[in-house]
């Protein structure tokens, strides 16, 4: 009888110990102390803005998810015609937009979206840039298509930043093939890409010279980055992307990289399985933070400009499961505070810093808002 | 110990009979099965794999009164997507569902899936020609 309790104890310990243990971020999310801002909306009335940008007239460029591009301007929508056929399914439809760095000169703007273009059923993650002619686009030009079609909902990437050097980056997520698309450099998905303004691939891509690789990747082993932007200082590209069930990362992308995804990961599967035994391997990347639980991150900036004095370098992160802003101060490239910002405001889809130096933040089923000093 | 079998035997034979009010079809049964995985792909991230949602964030469908009351508002939510206030199990949510773009089979692939799992049950199968019905 001893001998079966024994038993007993030790099939239950293995089991729980099996059943995937998470470790939690280390720095937990913490409501602030002393809030100096607070938020004032600027354009109203918006389903999910999913991406926006800013031109040199301080007019705003919006996408909504939808498929709908808008122009605010003099406190006015515009809706700007033109768009290419937007396949609306899922996680798909017209997502991020940026300006050329130099938009002045050139009038290039760059927007995502999941098309249906190309063979196979379904769709998959497309870049375009175009130009703004009154309220329509032209000169529409199609620089990246993402392959194959899939009828799958999730994953579709899409986040765009420009670097010091005029390279356009860009993400597409795993579109639901975990096991197929990450780690495989012939295939799209899972990747960080990086091309020329004009769509051709730089002829110092890291996998250029691989038999079959896609050229355009940067770096692989993504799952679904939704956050990106140029870092200020020192020019590096910065994302965060989705985890599963847990393992939201944060992440400095750097060129050729293997960032792990699936091999490696804090996260487990929704169901509560785990699919990696591993955090880490080597040859693969850690993660300059990760979240657990997972906030659901989406949309991502760093705050450089002087209208924040005590939030001079933190970065702000969406998080579209618990409807807040998270503010994350950094020490160096460690992650040494979380806090909370204007909680249940809505599902934070876009972050961004406007030439004015002031943060502007798309709420879904609210609009875009501004942070100001509290008066 | 008879006693006791016969007890368990009672026990079991409530579950079977109450537990599963109606055997479903097999047109039905396939329908929650290809409805398991659109929910995967499609609405698990914001309503969680227990169907649960996110504490007065994301509505939950595991028990809702809405989803069983409100048939037709809840084909329309997951056709045309939702948005405005609705109230579920008591507390108000105003947030925003997007369309998925689903087709109108997988609708009521979906539809079978929620309403029969999470503790949920519902012996009317939801199809094709009903979701075509629903209008914006």
């Amino acid at each position: 009888m001893k001998n079966h309790i024994s038993f007993l104890l030790i099939f239950i310990t293995i089991s729980f110990v099996s059943c995937a243990q998470q470790v939690e971020s280390e720095v937990k999310v913490e409501n602030p102390k002393n809030l100096n801002y607070t938020t004032e909306l600027v354009v109203k009335d918006l389903n999910i803005p999913w991406g926006i940008t800013f031109l040199p007239d301080s007019s705003i460029l919006i996408t909504e998810k939808s498929g709908e591009l808008i122009l605010f301007k003099n406190n006015k929508k515009i809706k700007i015609t033109g768009l290419p056929e937007i396949y609306n399914r899922g996680q798909g439809g017209l997502l991020d937009v940026i300006i050329h760095p130099k938009y002045k000169e050139n009038g290039w703007i760059y927007f995502s979206y999941a098309s249906e273009q190309g063979e196979g059923n379904g769709g998959n993650t497309a870049i375009m840039r175009a130009k703004i002619d009154g309220n329509k686009l032209v000169n529409n030009q199609l620089l990246y298509k993402a392959e194959p079609n899939t009828t799958k909902g999730q994953h579709f990437g899409s986040r765009l930043a420009f670097d010091n050097d005029d390279f356009l980056y860009f993400s597409v997520g795993d579109r639901g093939n975990r096991d197929e698309n990450p780690q495989d450099i012939t295939r799209d998905g899972g990747k960080i890409y990086r091309l020329n303004d004009d769509g051709t691939i730089p002829t110092d891509n890291p996998f250029v010279n691989e038999p079959n690789a896609k050229k355009a990747i940067y770096s692989f082993g993504h799952r679904n980055p939704q956050g990106m932007f140029k870092h200020p200082t020192t020019g590096e590209i910065w994302t965060h992307e989705h985890g599963p069930q847990g393992g939201d990362e944060i992440n400095i992308i750097k060129k050729g990289l293997n960032y792990g995804w699936p091999k490696i990961s804090y996260g487990i599967n929704y169901s509560g399985t785990s699919f990696t035994e591993h955090t880490s391997l080597p040859g693969m990347e850690q993660p300059l933070f990760y979240w657990v639980p997972s906030i659901a991150p989406s949309g991502f900036a760093i705050v450089s400009s002087d209208k924040y004095p005590d939030w001079k370098g933190s970065l702000l992160v969406g998080s579209l499961k618990f409807q807040y802003l998270e503010r994350l101060v950094l020490d160096k490239d460690k992650v040494i505070k979380r806090e909370k910002l204007f909680e249940g405001l809505g599902r934070v889809r876009s972050v961004r810093q406007g030439p004015d130096g002031y943060i502007y933040v798309g709420i879904e089923n609210l609009g875009i808002v501004k942070i100001v000093s509290k008066l | 110990m008879i006693r006791f079998i016969s007890f368990c035997l009672l026990f079991l034979s409530s579950v079977l009979v109450f537990g599963q009010s109606k055997e479903k079809g097999k047109n039905f049964k396939k329908s929650i099965e290809r409805g398991a995985l659109v929910y995967e792909d499609f609405c698990m991230n914001c309503h969680m794999p227990d169907g649960k949602g996110v504490e007065n964030v994301t509505p939950p469908l595991a028990l809702s009164d809405y989803l069983i009351n409100n048939r037709e508002a809840s084909i329309k939510a997951v056709k045309f997507g939702q948005s405005g206030a609705i109230i579920v199990n008591g507390i108000t949510y105003n947030g925003t569902m997007a369309p998925m773009g689903l087709s109108d089979n997988e609708i009521a692939d979906v539809m079978n899936y929620i309403t029969n799992n999470f503790g949920n049950t519902n012996d009317k199968m939801f199809t094709k020609e009903e979701v075509l019905k629903i209008e914006k």
